[in-house]
């Protein structure tokens, strides 16, 4: 029985994995030996019975980039991604410049990204004063307010928990301003308009389960939760969220949680807006009605033409965006090209996305590629063909509640002239007849 | 035959010994450790609208206006006019017009959130270091100049809750409504 010569690498690489077993390694030994012969036999008869082959005596390397004829890098402890794709990051933006260096966001490149997980190193960051350096071992979280027993919990009882692993988006509730309060498009990628936006496959605790022990007083209706940064972040919600589908995260993509993302531990309201996911949790205090604090009155709130404000505008809207092509970007020539893009909904699961090539005019179905999970993105695919004329690509997403991604024009109808906040409107980007993808406002 | 009853018997009988083991193991282990009163007053500094939870302490804005000459000025400008950050004055009566000025004073509806952000999260370069008593009067200064007290009203535990804060009627809350969808 003579094998092939990849089977016969193949037993070889299985000998390599049974050195650990000295008896499995013996056998296989006696095994590959008897292989090796058979092979070197086959190869020698070839050989001979070949004048041509026999004359041209040279070893194939020269055939072969330099990766594939020298040995690679050694085993490291952590991996990078490869150096050729040193310039996928997030983009920067500081509120107050170098005053605050630590007070902005860092926004993901949703068009240079795939699929529906956001690495963790690219998950967006928007922070107040700085990302802190937590000891978990110095950590705790405290429920207290209208409860039976307010109670402390170590990092280390909480990594005792029973738990559960959901994929969740969260989406920053200034997402998507500058297309709203920027009276022309500006040009930009996608990431840097609409990259407050990413994805993780989150582990933790449901807060229901911490706030049954602490006992919670029938007058309890709200929760206020407390970051332990520089800026004391505090939010506050409902009860009802709390016991339905809170979750005290400790874990993002199966590693702990990162330290921009919240380190040692996050508040998830999943589908909420991203600012009351609450980084660096370290109180929850049990309130009869909101505490009303800073971020969720002066900012976060919605102001409408006639001088009110809409407050605790939780939800976030069904939402989608093309990622590929947008902003920035340039079709070589005209053909075949993929629309690919982002869908979610705070209001669970997206049902429906639908594309247009000109503008509004007309709609086809895209096709949702992947897992479609609540309150996670979901992936839209749609084959085009590009005439090479000029184009306006749009993509709408419809939920399961039957909600529909609105224009930007009803935005700005529904809000005081600098709302910003909640604009989950529709996108357009323009190809222009030499295949430049630019921002625009239809 | 009999043995073989017998040990289907054994297995049942183990069977359901192992999954009632399993349900009674609690889902909910109670590893909290109950706060000490001590504990409580550190971790518990957020203050509402009710002013619950306010430190006894006081002060106006003339002694503000020395704190915030030190502390605030270089942020947030001569007076709270703002520049380099945000403007704290101003605004008043804006809000409904084409061009409104969103500040302490003509947009935040209560007095408690300027106590409570301030004393957790400024000044930026040190958050909490200001004494309770510089928290009061600094807050009395930002009031003062958007003209809700007078220079020398003292700003207290006793009265910081009651304050009117022009924009106290400005939000409809939205707690209880889905997404907002626009038509």
């Amino acid at each position: 029985m003579i094998k092939t010569k990849s089977e016969f690498q193949e037993s070889r690489s299985l000998k390599e994995i049974s050195l650990e077993s000295a008896d499995l390694a013996s056998q296989e030994n006696r095994q590959s030996e008897s292989d090796r012969r058979k092979f070197m036999r086959t190869s020698l008869l070839a050989l001979a019975s070949s004048p041509a082959l026999a004359l041209a005596d040279e070893s194939i390397q020269k055939d072969f980039p330099s990766w594939s004829t020298t040995p690679g890098k050694g085993l490291n402890e952590y991996g990078q991604p490869s150096k050729f794709e040193a310039g996928i990051k997030r983009g920067i933006a500081k509120s107050y410049g170098d005053l605050a260096p630590g007070t902005g966001s860092a926004r993901t490149p949703i068009e240079k990204l795939e699929g529906i997980i956001t690495p963790s190193g690219l998950h967006f960051d928007r922070s107040h004063n700085g990302t802190p350096e937590i000891d978990p071992s110095k950590h705790q979280l405290s429920i207290h307010g209208l409860v039976d027993t307010p109670l402390n919990f170590s990092v280390q009882s909480l990594l005792r928990y029973p738990m559960i692993s959901r994929t969740y988006f969260i989406e920053c509730a200034g997402n998507s301003a500058a297309n709203i309060i920027a009276p022309e498009p500006i040009q930009a990628t996608a990431g840097t308009l609409h990259g407050l936006i990413s994805c993780s496959d989150w582990t933790g605790i449901p807060l229901s389960v911490l706030l049954k022990e602490a006992g919670v007083n029938p007058q309890g209706k709200w929760v206020l939760a407390e970051g332990a940064d520089a800026s004391g972040m505090s939010r506050s919600f409902p009860i009802e969220k709390a016991m339905d589908n809170a979750m005290i995260a400790l874990y993002q993509n199966g590693e702990r949680i990162r330290p921009e993302q919240g380190y040692p531990m996050r508040l998830l309201l999943p589908g909420w807006e991203g600012n009351m996911n609450v980084k660096w949790l370290r109180s929850l205090k049990i309130t009869a009605g909101p505490t009303h604090t800073k971020d969720e009155t002066s900012k976060y709130t919605d102001p409408l033409a006639n001088g009110k404000a809409r407050q605790f505008t939780f939800e976030l809207g069904v939402k989608s965006i093309i990622t590929k092509p947008s902003g920035l970007m340039k079709l070589p020539n005209k053909g075949f090209y993929e629309i690919s893009g982002i869908a979610w909904s705070g209001a669970g699961k997206v049902t429906r996305i639908e594309i247009s090539t000109n503008g509004g005019k007309d709609w086809f179905d895209a096709q949702i590629d992947g897992p479609n999970q609540p309150y996670c993105l979901v992936r839209f695919r749609a084959p085009w063909s590009w005439n090479g004329e000029p184009a306006f690509l749009q993509s709408r997403a419809i939920d399961e509640k039957g909600n529909v991604q609105p224009t930007r024009a009803a935005y700005k109808a529904n809000n005081a002239v600098d709302g910003r906040y909640h604009n989950n409107t529709i996108v357009t980007w323009a190809v222009l007849a030499d295949g430049s993808v630019q921002n625009a406002y239809l | 035959m009999h043995t073989y009853k017998k040990i289907i018997l054994t297995f049942f009988v183990l069977g359901s010994a192992i999954s009632c083991t399993t349900s009674s193991i609690p889902q909910s282990p109670k590893l909290g450790q109950a706060m000490s009163p001590e504990e409580l007053k550190k971790i518990d500094i957020s203050i509402g609208p009710d002013g619950i939870g306010l430190p006894v302490g006081s002060g106006n804005a003339k002694l503000g206006a020395k704190v915030y000459q030190a502390k605030c000025l270089s942020c947030h400008g001569e007076k709270g006019q703002g520049k380099p950050v945000d403007a704290l004055v101003g605004g008043i009566g804006s809000l409904s017009s084409n061009k409104p000025v969103r500040t302490v004073g003509s947009f935040w509806p209560h007095a408690s959130t300027l106590f409570d952000y301030t004393r957790r999260a400024m000044p930026l370069q040190s958050p909490k270091s200001l004494t309770n008593n510089e928290v009061y009067a600094v807050s009395a200064y930002i009031l003062f100049l958007n003209g809700i007290i007078s220079e020398d009203y003292e700003l207290s535990n006793q009265n910081l809750a009651q304050i009117k804060m022009p924009n106290h009627d400005g939000m409809i809350d939205f707690s209880k409504e889905k997404a907002v969808v626009y038509k």
